[in-house]
């Protein structure tokens, strides 16, 4: 799993999440189903048991706003542990978990067997928006410096007697993230300027082999072909 | 022989209007190390700019090996010349050094296994191999530069030109950086304030004042000259004294 050439990882995620989004949300047996291929996903890539659950707190928001629904839902109601709940409102609660939830487990997945530079170099296999996967790939490269930046001049405040503890010192910390946003524009114009110097044209040249075979695919599109059949077969 | 490289009479004035170069004139022979000296404000990252076509000249002319900047021929220019910037964390900006390394080369349209050998020699020649496949962030500063001085190298270039190269660096990763650089078989263009280090690596200084090159000479000789040092804001460091010849 974690040898598969990224672009067919990303691909078969992609084409996982659209069976998953096009079920319709009545089909219960469906949805346990694709959960029981992600967990085969997860035990033959060898993916620790605690690095899902831990990744899955991104979802929380989600889950928040899914909760939501059915208590602010119209439509006919119904009686649940005393609360008066929406029907229609269940529905799209259940819908959004269920869908948003295999989503987010299946790209975990694809996070945990694949380096963050990989993912983008199967992008860029993928022949998706130059634009978008040069502007990922600098951000993975320089989120460190920012951050490293970031800290210094958090460093530098407090050294000065700054301390952050209410609403009155916004103002300070919004100048300095001013200034972040300042130097990073300036380091953007450098790192463009050094690019140039190399013979940038405006296209990143792709670099290195990883071309994928038919059993590569094969072995990838495994996971969306068989929530295809659950998809047929439960019609 | 053709010169690496030579410039007349460049004069620049930033879109604000202000002036930074008055008329730079210098020529750099092939195998040449030079240091350019000034203090900051004196125009040398301008000069530099100018060297591979990123600002153009309002006046004069930069020519590369026979080969004259100008718009037509930035690409062939820029291939030629190898400029090593300040900070390395703007010039390495790819996912890993190699990749990094690999930039230039595969701009200028290799691949395979001959982008391969180019990339490892690049990095063997600056002692970079065994971090080839680390990302630049995982590097210490004095590692980076080097691997900077690489990224260039890739492009077999005619001139190398270094701003700055010492800044920053610990007396060790200093002393390395130089052992690289007098290894390499290139010109170099050494754009620095660190006056110790110009006379270490090169034989002839220009000094940069003003917008103009205000002297040009063995480095031994115009160090020991102590009013054209004070006269360009030039200072050795305390106790340090270079005897004349």
């Amino acid at each position: 799993m974690h040898r598969l050439p990224a672009q067919c990882k990303l691909l078969a995620v992609f084409a996982f999440a659209l069976v998953v989004v096009a079920t319709p949300r009545e089909r219960f047996w469906a949805f346990a189903a694709y959960a029981v291929l992600l967990a085969g996903v997860a035990v033959a890539a060898r993916v620790p048991a605690t690095y899902v659950p831990r990744r899955m707190v991104i979802e929380l928001p989600f889950v928040l706003f899914a909760f939501l629904i059915p208590v602010v839902g119209l439509g006919e109601r119904t009686e649940v542990l005393g609360l008066s709940l929406s029907v229609p409102g269940l529905w799209s609660a259940w819908n959004i978990l269920a869908k948003a939830t295999l989503g987010v487990v299946a790209s975990i997945l694809l996070a945990a067997t694949t380096e963050p530079r990989a993912v983008l170099l199967g992008a860029q296999r993928l022949r998706l928006p130059s634009l978008l996967v040069q502007i990922a790939m600098f951000m993975l490269r320089y989120m460190d410096v920012i951050v490293a930046e970031m800290r210094r001049m958090r460093v530098a405040r407090e050294s000065r007697g700054f301390e952050a503890r209410n609403l009155r010192h916004v103002p300070v910390i919004a100048r300095s993230a001013g200034a972040l946003f300042i130097r990073s524009y300036e380091r953007g114009e450098r790192v463009h300027l050094a690019m140039l110097s190399r013979g940038y044209t405006g296209q990143l040249p792709v670099i290195g082999e990883a071309a994928a075979s038919a059993a590569h695919w094969a072995t990838a599109l495994a996971l969306p072909a068989a929530a295809l059949a659950v998809w047929g077969l439960t019609w | 022989m053709v010169n690496s490289l030579e410039v007349r009479q460049l004069a620049y004035a930033y879109p604000d209007g202000t002036q930074a170069l008055f008329g730079v004139d210098l020529s750099i022979a092939r195998g040449e190390r030079v240091a350019l000296l000034g203090p900051n404000g004196a125009g040398k990252t301008t000069l530099v700019m100018h060297l591979n076509g990123i600002l153009t000249a309002g006046h004069g002319s930069v020519t590369v090996a026979g080969t004259p900047v100008r718009n037509d021929t930035l690409k062939e220019v820029r291939q030629r010349v190898g400029l090593v910037f300040q900070d390395p964390d703007d010039q390495l900006f790819m996912p890993t050094v190699r990749d990094d390394v690999a930039f230039g080369p595969a701009n200028a349209g290799l691949r395979g296994a001959e982008l391969d050998r180019v990339v490892d020699d690049a990095l063997e020649r600056v002692g970079m191999l065994a971090a080839a496949d680390r990302p630049p962030h995982h590097l210490s500063f004095g590692q980076r530069r080097r691997v900077a001085v690489a990224t260039v190298l890739a492009m077999a270039p005619e001139i190398l030109v270094l701003d700055e190269p010492s800044s920053n660096l610990d007396p060790a990763a200093r002393r390395e950086l130089a052992e690289v650089l007098r290894s390499l078989d290139v010109t170099v263009l050494m754009v620095t304030h660190d006056l110790p280090y110009a006379l270490e690596l090169c034989e002839r200084s220009l000094v940069l004042s003003g917008g103009v090159i205000a002297a040009d000479g063995p480095t031994r000789e115009l160090l020991s000259d102590a009013d054209l040092l004070a006269r360009h804001r030039l200072e050795l460091p305390y106790g340090f004294a270079i005897p004349a010849g």
